[in-house]
């Protein structure tokens, strides 16, 4: 496998406040990772300092030469005073042919948003138009920071979908931030348990029944993790299953 | 032709309203609007400094703004506070106005300076307005790209390899560029004016940035004359009477999409 980023005891701080530490993460050619974590846990800032918005304080950053990172926001900043429409947004920052844009767009199943406005777009359709930005140019490395935010269920399961079918043809590496912990992990290659520093990191398997794990997101009364562990850890015991019944009553 | 001095009226009007129109369109977008007023109303800070160095106004006006705008940008580095910029805007116009009293020997027109005095504007002004819009318009178009990808998604713009903190500074600069322009024919308290209306008012008729940008602009100069054109035959100021104008187009274009 190649490596194509590597994170070595990075440090970031917002002015007094230290948001993460000793973090260490390599990505490789053609895999899936997934970062989970509380709120506030660095998440976001793990992936601003990773395409440089954020200010590293310690550790450093290594990027294989030349490497295209795709970028997948959250949501757009963009105001209802901003007129814009999908083809223009392409072009943003650099101008790329029609054909280019045409071919990125469909293989989002976008194709019929061309000359939509992007703030009259659903959520679905926004993360669509994203990521068919992201992919223009043939990136090395895709980043997707809470992608499925406002989606429902079977649009969420679409979009992972989607995107293992995008780390098939692109040979890319693909790193992403969720809240969505039994889609997501399911989804991954590799998780990792962030909290200000990484809590724990390996399988899906391995990190949903580390310690770390269950200190953060509880014990498993939690609808969504619950549903992951019965799909693949049925090691309950009786008044786990108890708390089930009484939850899902 | 430059004799008449409403003729030099109607290009520093038209001047201003190139410069700040299409910059305004990134402050309406940016939600930056108290950003505006705080690097324009430290134009009577910039004043004052210019009156006590003997520095032209300016001059004083460009440093004054520019050290506002990049003091409020580091202070706001993440989070748009509006109430720490609401104090810097307002706290800028006090201390300047403060500042100005001390230099009492010095005899000037202080309203000249807070709504402009655009019927004295001299061939000297002119060519510091028309060589201000040069260098915005020349700014805009070379960062068009990299603010708009900015505008829309900070990461995303850094993702594709832009320096946002250096664009920031660029559009930084630009905005002082603008107040430095303007205070002669709007004055301090109203150049944010000149800034959002033109740009608010292009919203409706516009579908793309550019578009939007070069309507602004448009409006912004229609505004310009037909303000002069309105103090004229009425007697009334002609700042506040250019950003009427403006305010005017406001209205009719707002219902104008209302009906269609």
């Amino acid at each position: 496998m190649k490596t194509i980023l590597s994170i070595e005891n990075l440090g970031v701080r917002h002015g007094r406040e230290t948001v993460l530490s000793g973090v260490d993460l390599t990505l490789s050619r053609g895999e899936i990772v997934t970062i989970v974590g509380p709120n506030g846990s660095g998440k976001t800032t793990l992936l601003r300092a990773i395409v440089g918005a954020a200010p590293i304080t310690a550790g450093r950053i290594t990027r294989k030469d030349g490497l295209k990172i795709g970028y997948v926001p959250q949501k757009l900043a963009i105001d209802n005073t901003l007129p814009i429409t999908v083809r223009r947004f392409l072009n943003l920052p650099k101008k790329i042919s029609d054909s280019d844009a045409q071919q990125a767009l469909a293989r989002t199943g976008a194709e019929a948003l061309t000359s939509r406005q992007i703030t009259e777009l659903s959520g679905g359709q926004m993360q669509r138009v994203l990521l068919a930005r992201a992919i223009i140019g043939q990136p090395d490395l895709l980043l997707l920071d809470e992608a499925t935010q406002g989606l429902d269920q079977p649009g969420s399961a679409e979009f992972y979908t989607l995107i293992a079918d995008l780390r098939e043809t692109l040979d890319c590496a693909v790193l992403m931030v969720s809240h969505e912990l039994h889609v997501v992990m399911a989804a991954s290659d590799r998780v990792i348990c962030l909290n200000g520093h990484v809590c724990c990191h390996g399988t899906p398997e391995h990190v949903a029944s580390a310690p770390e794990y269950r200190a953060l997101f509880g014990s498993g009364t939690k609808g969504a993790l619950a549903l992951y562990r019965h799909e693949h850890d049925h090691a309950h015991d009786h008044g786990h299953e108890n708390e089930h019944d009484h939850e899902h009553s | 032709m430059l004799d008449s001095f409403l003729t030099r009226a109607a290009l520093a009007g038209i001047g201003t309203a190139l410069a700040a129109a299409p910059l305004g369109c990134f402050i309406v977008w940016r939600r930056m609007a108290f950003f505006g007023d705080a690097t324009a109303h430290a134009a009577i800070l910039g004043v004052a400094l210019a009156l006590s160095t003997g520095l032209p106004i300016f001059a004083g006006v460009l440093v004054m703004a520019l050290a506002m705008a990049v003091f409020v940008t580091k202070r706001n580095a993440r989070h748009s506070v509006d109430t720490a910029l609401g104090v810097a805007a307002h706290a800028s116009l006090a201390i300047g106005l403060v500042a100005v009293s001390f230099l009492g020997n010095i005899r000037f027109d202080l309203e000249s300076f807070l709504f402009g005095d655009i019927l004295s504007v001299s061939k000297t002004d002119l060519l510091v307005i028309w060589g201000g819009v040069a260098a915005v318009s020349a700014l805009l178009c070379w960062r068009w790209d990299a603010f708009l990808a900015m505008t829309l998604n900070e990461e995303l713009a850094a993702a594709s390899g832009i320096d946002t903190r250096r664009e920031q500074l660029i559009l930084t600069l630009a905005l002082a560029l603008v107040v430095a322009v303007a205070i002669k024919a709007i004055g301090a308290l109203l150049i944010s004016s000149m800034l959002i209306i033109p740009a608010a008012a292009a919203r409706p008729l516009a579908d793309t940035p550019e578009r939007m940008a070069a309507i602004a602009a448009v409006i912004g100069m229609l505004s310009a004359i037909g303000g002069l054109a309105g103090a004229w035959y009425l007697d009334t100021p002609a700042g506040p009477s250019i950003v009427c104008m403006a305010t005017l187009i406001f209205v009719l274009t707002g219902a104008m999409k209302r009906r269609g």
